[in-house]
């Protein structure tokens, strides 16, 4: 595939970076307005990492986003309005209403919708692109797990098959400091989680997750590399996580000076300070970008909220293929 | 008992077959490889199909299981083994969350196998003889399958390779060396449907894996006391084949249920409820369940023997209820 150049790196960049804040910002107020069932779950200040990461991805290549990665989905094709029908649990939705807020995936563009528990995704990502592989087709999965999942008994079983079997996985590790309530020095024993990866033979690198242009170089050089038979990556993305771990979720213990410093490495700004800087991105494109968008997602919440529920009387008969 | 293949030999065939006939199916699990499987069921597939297609994984449930789960998705037939039915704990979310729920929430299938060898009776002790086929029967999404002889070790899996749905393929350990019989493999067989292995007029009695034997044995000796029960093997324990247990207590009037799991929450429960309500008119005596008592399987063998079900156990409860 022809990896994408500097200036439609850019534009593609800042697209889904805007798009992804923006339904984000959508559910969250549809979520207050006690129009979105259950609670909302967003990835405020990680969207560099999910759009960066999904933007390097090849047609055949597969990822498991988790919950702060609403960039993957739009990346790979699923609409606003879709998102919000999803988050709604209304019809036309990529699972029906069948499960909801960012439990999704659109197996036809590229991705597996993740079950609760983390990181259960890493392994089956992997078995899609070994499986491919196995059928002729070069493939890459892209596997998410944020700092808190890395604890986890799966992440290990996980990383140590794949470096056995040198299998084309590209771990993206979100270290975003926050484990629902727990800040990581409670749940963290070492500085850089990405050093763990010599103790599996495998590579590793760690990259500004706030800084999209950095998260896709890095991990399109781990996807290319994985799909080539070169063995599987363990990429460090240091973010943090802006918002509570769901829309319910008040951050108590959160310091706000902390908040205060990374809001100013806020990854809309970075690329925005960059692509000025580079490809000459001026106030004019960014308001017709930002107008866009808003009324992409106007569209979208106004069909998502008008939108029918999925038919009942269908479930019984999706149990069994 | 008379016949070509053992029931381990039987499922060696299918699983032969299936990858000789299928470049998507492959095997993977623990010793399958280079050792030939714990119970000797794979013995001679990777010389004869490659270590591409026989694969030695480590001890690694979770995330061998999730690869099976991908590559299901991805178009090939997994079929995994587990070294030990008892071991699925490992491995249970790629199971009964991941596979179990893809198509209800995705419409996506998952055309996967666990083969899992299952059951006691040889002092394996609390982790190494236990029947959880209860564990997955209450999970949406899952086929569970507990082959009784060996034509149905070979039927069943290759159904249950062939299905486009998650299977739980309970092997019976007790079973793998002990019966002989023919090789039977047809994939084109739906996974699905209960035999009756014993025609009789008095009682129903429904069985499955390692205990069907236990109940023909207690069955033939009836014969003697005046008893004609009817036997009917489950077979596939979801979906279940309602229908045959039905016709078959509107018959007899009486039915009872012998397995080896423990006659709690399980098959035996659930059959003997829906008989219970369903075939309310037909019954003549309360409805009977035989099964392991309600502990964890000891390893001393006397107290195994005490915690299974025995053929004198199953004979004086189906006597009882021939009698009420």
């Amino acid at each position: 595939m022809t990896p994408l150049d500097g200036p439609r790196l850019a534009r593609a960049a800042g697209r889904f970076l805007h798009l992804t804040r923006a339904v984000e910002e959508a559910g969250l107020r549809l979520y207050l307005q006690g129009r979105l069932p259950g609670s909302f779950y967003d990835g405020r200040g990680q969207e560099a990492t999910s759009v960066g990461a999904a933007l390097a991805m090849a047609p055949a290549d597969v990822a498991t986003p988790l919950i702060r990665d609403m960039g993957v989905h739009l990346v790979r094709g699923v609409t606003a309005a879709e998102m919000l029908r999803h988050y709604l649990g209304k019809a036309g939705g990529p699972m029906e209403g069948r499960d909801g807020n960012i439990h999704l995936g659109a197996f036809d563009r590229g991705t597996i919708p993740m079950i609760s528990h983390i990181p259960e995704m890493l392994p089956v990502g992997m078995g899609v692109a070994l499986g491919r592989r196995r059928q002729g087709q070069p493939s890459a999965a892209l596997g998410f797990c944020g700092d808190g999942a890395s604890a986890g008994g799966v992440f290990h079983e996980t990383l140590n098959l794949a470096a056995l079997w040198n299998a084309p996985l590209v771990v993206v590790l979100e270290r975003n400091r926050w484990a629902y309530m727990t800040p990581e020095r409670d749940y963290l024993p070492v500085d850089r989680l990405a050093d763990r990866a010599a103790t599996y033979g495998i590579a590793a690198a760690t990259v500004d997750g706030n800084d999209v242009f950095a998260v896709h170089e890095t991990v399109a050089l781990a996807l290319e590399r994985a799909r080539a038979g070169g063995g599987p990556t363990l990429v460090e993305a240091f973010t943090y996580r802006m918002h509570g771990h769901g829309a319910h979720d008040p951050q108590r213990g959160v310091p706000e000076d902390e908040l205060e410093r990374w809001r100013e490495r806020d990854p809309l700004v970075a690329w925005r300070r960059r692509t000025e800087a580079e490809h000459g991105w001026s106030d004019a494109d960014q308001e017709e970008l930002e107008e866009g968008i808003r009324a992409e997602v106007a569209a979208a919440v106004a069909d998502a909220t008008s939108a029918p529920y999925p038919p009942a009387d269908e479930l019984g008969a999706s149990v069994f293929a | 008992m008379t016949g070509q293949v053992t029931y381990v030999e039987a499922i060696r065939q299918a699983l032969r077959q299936a990858l000789a006939d299928d470049p998507r199916v492959l095997v993977l699990g623990e010793d399958v490889g280079r050792g030939g499987g714990a119970f000797r069921a794979t013995e001679g597939l990777q010389d004869e199909f490659g270590p591409e297609r026989v694969v030695d994984t480590p001890i690694s449930e979770s995330a061998f299981t999730g690869v099976a789960v991908g590559y299901a998705l991805a178009g090939l037939r997994p079929v995994v083994e587990f070294q030990f039915a008892d071991f699925l704990t490992s491995g249970m979310n790629a199971i009964v969350n991941t596979a179990a729920k893809m198509h209800f929430r995705h419409r996506t299938p998952v055309p996967l196998v666990i083969r899992a060898p299952a059951a006691g009776g040889f002092a394996g002790g609390p982790f190494h003889s236990q029947s959880p086929e209860a564990w997955f029967l209450r999970t949406p999404g899952l086929k569970v399958a507990c082959p009784a002889t060996t034509e149905d070790a070979g039927a069943l899996l290759a159904a249950a390779i062939a299905d486009p749905n998650p299977v739980l393929f309970f092997e019976q350990k007790s079973l793998y060396t002990r019966i002989r019989g023919e090789f039977v493999y047809d994939p084109a067989a739906p996974l699905a449907g209960a035999v009756v292995r014993r025609s009789g007029r008095d009682v129903t009695v429904v069985s499955y894996g390692a205990a069907l034997h236990l109940a023909a044995e207690a069955c033939g000796r009836l014969e003697s006391d005046g008893v004609d029960a009817e036997l009917i093997d489950l077979r596939v324990l979801c979906p279940l084949d309602w229908e045959t247990v039905a016709r078959s207590v509107a018959k007899t009037s009486r039915c009872i249920v012998v397995q080896e799991d423990y006659a709690e929450y399980g098959v035996a429960a659930e059959i003997t409820s829906r008989v219970a309500s369903e075939c309310f008119s037909d019954l003549d005596a309360p409805v009977g369940r035989v099964g392991a008592r309600f502990w964890p399987i000891p390893f001393s063998p006397p107290l195994e023997e005490q915690t299974l079900p025995s053929v004198d156990r199953v004979r004086e409860a189906i006597l009882a209820l021939a009698a009420f």
